[in-house]
């Protein structure tokens, strides 16, 4: 599922998974599990903390911005020259964990994070895809 | 796992999305699109920059494939190639991708993990 707005880049991912939002709030977070599903990290569960996702490719540079234990997680995901956010939302069901991520570029109420760094994806993309509707 | 992402992601996104990244480039390419063919002079003039300050931006955006230049005369004109930004399209989609295996990794591991 992932989708263009005229608002912002945008990519959700959902999924049913059958275990606790604690056991998954433990894999999201914790640096060693961390590497067995995503990259090597030095993440840390606290607001404001930088870390690097590391690949042999390069690097994903991330800043934690919201931490609410077992339910949201949330940083800066910076690479290839395009700032975005990815944010975890973890809902318990009768069977599980509704699991949730989206991954959205530039949204005006996040600026403050990204100091000098006032991209204008936001615009660009809305722009974009008036150019596209014209070009049929 | 790793290599994932070197799919996803390749040289060209990289070279698009800096090419993209600095507003007053971004805002040059943007006036391309929307009125079409402009001289250097022309788009000098509304930049808010210097001649060989749009030079360039406009350099820079033609090795990556978003303008096409056009000399006439003197004067060169631009054009933009709306077809190089079909990567970025991508991007959402391959991105996508990504997360669904990311999120297949993650289901291997909390299979594996203790309670």
């Amino acid at each position: 599922m992932n989708e263009m707005s005229t608002e912002m880049l945008s990519i959700v991912v959902e999924r049913e998974v059958p275990f606790s939002p604690e056991k998954i709030w433990r894999a999201l977070t914790q640096p060693h599990l961390i590497e067995e599903w995503l990259m090597k990290n030095d993440f840390k569960p606290v607001v404001g903390h930088g870390f690097n996702l590391r690949a042999d490719w390069g690097a994903v540079d991330c800043q934690v911005l919201a931490v609410e234990w077992n339910k949201t997680l949330s940083y800066t995901w910076a690479a290839y020259g395009l700032e975005s956010v990815v944010t975890w939302t973890l809902t318990p069901t009768p069977t599980g964990t509704h699991l949730r991520m989206e991954q959205s570029g530039f949204r005006p109420d996040q600026q403050q994070y990204y100091e000098g760094a006032k991209g204008g994806w936001q615009r660009f993309f809305a722009n974009l895809e008036q150019v596209l509707a014209r070009t049929d | 796992m790793t290599n994932r992402l070197l799919i996803v992601m390749p040289d060209l996104h990289d070279i698009l999305f800096r090419s993209l990244a600095d507003p007053t480039r971004r805002a040059i390419f943007e006036r391309l699109c929307r009125e079409g063919e402009q001289t250097v002079g022309a788009l000098t003039a509304q930049a808010g920059v210097s001649q060989p300050a749009v030079s360039k931006h406009l350099g820079v955006l033609k090795q990556a494939g978003l303008v096409r230049d056009r000399h006439e005369g003197r004067q060169t004109h631009y054009s933009a190639q709306l077809g190089a930004l079909a990567p970025l399209i991508d991007w959402t989609s391959q991105m996508a991708g990504f997360w669904q295996s990311r999120f297949d990794d993650l289901e291997d591991l909390l299979k594996r993990m203790d309670q």
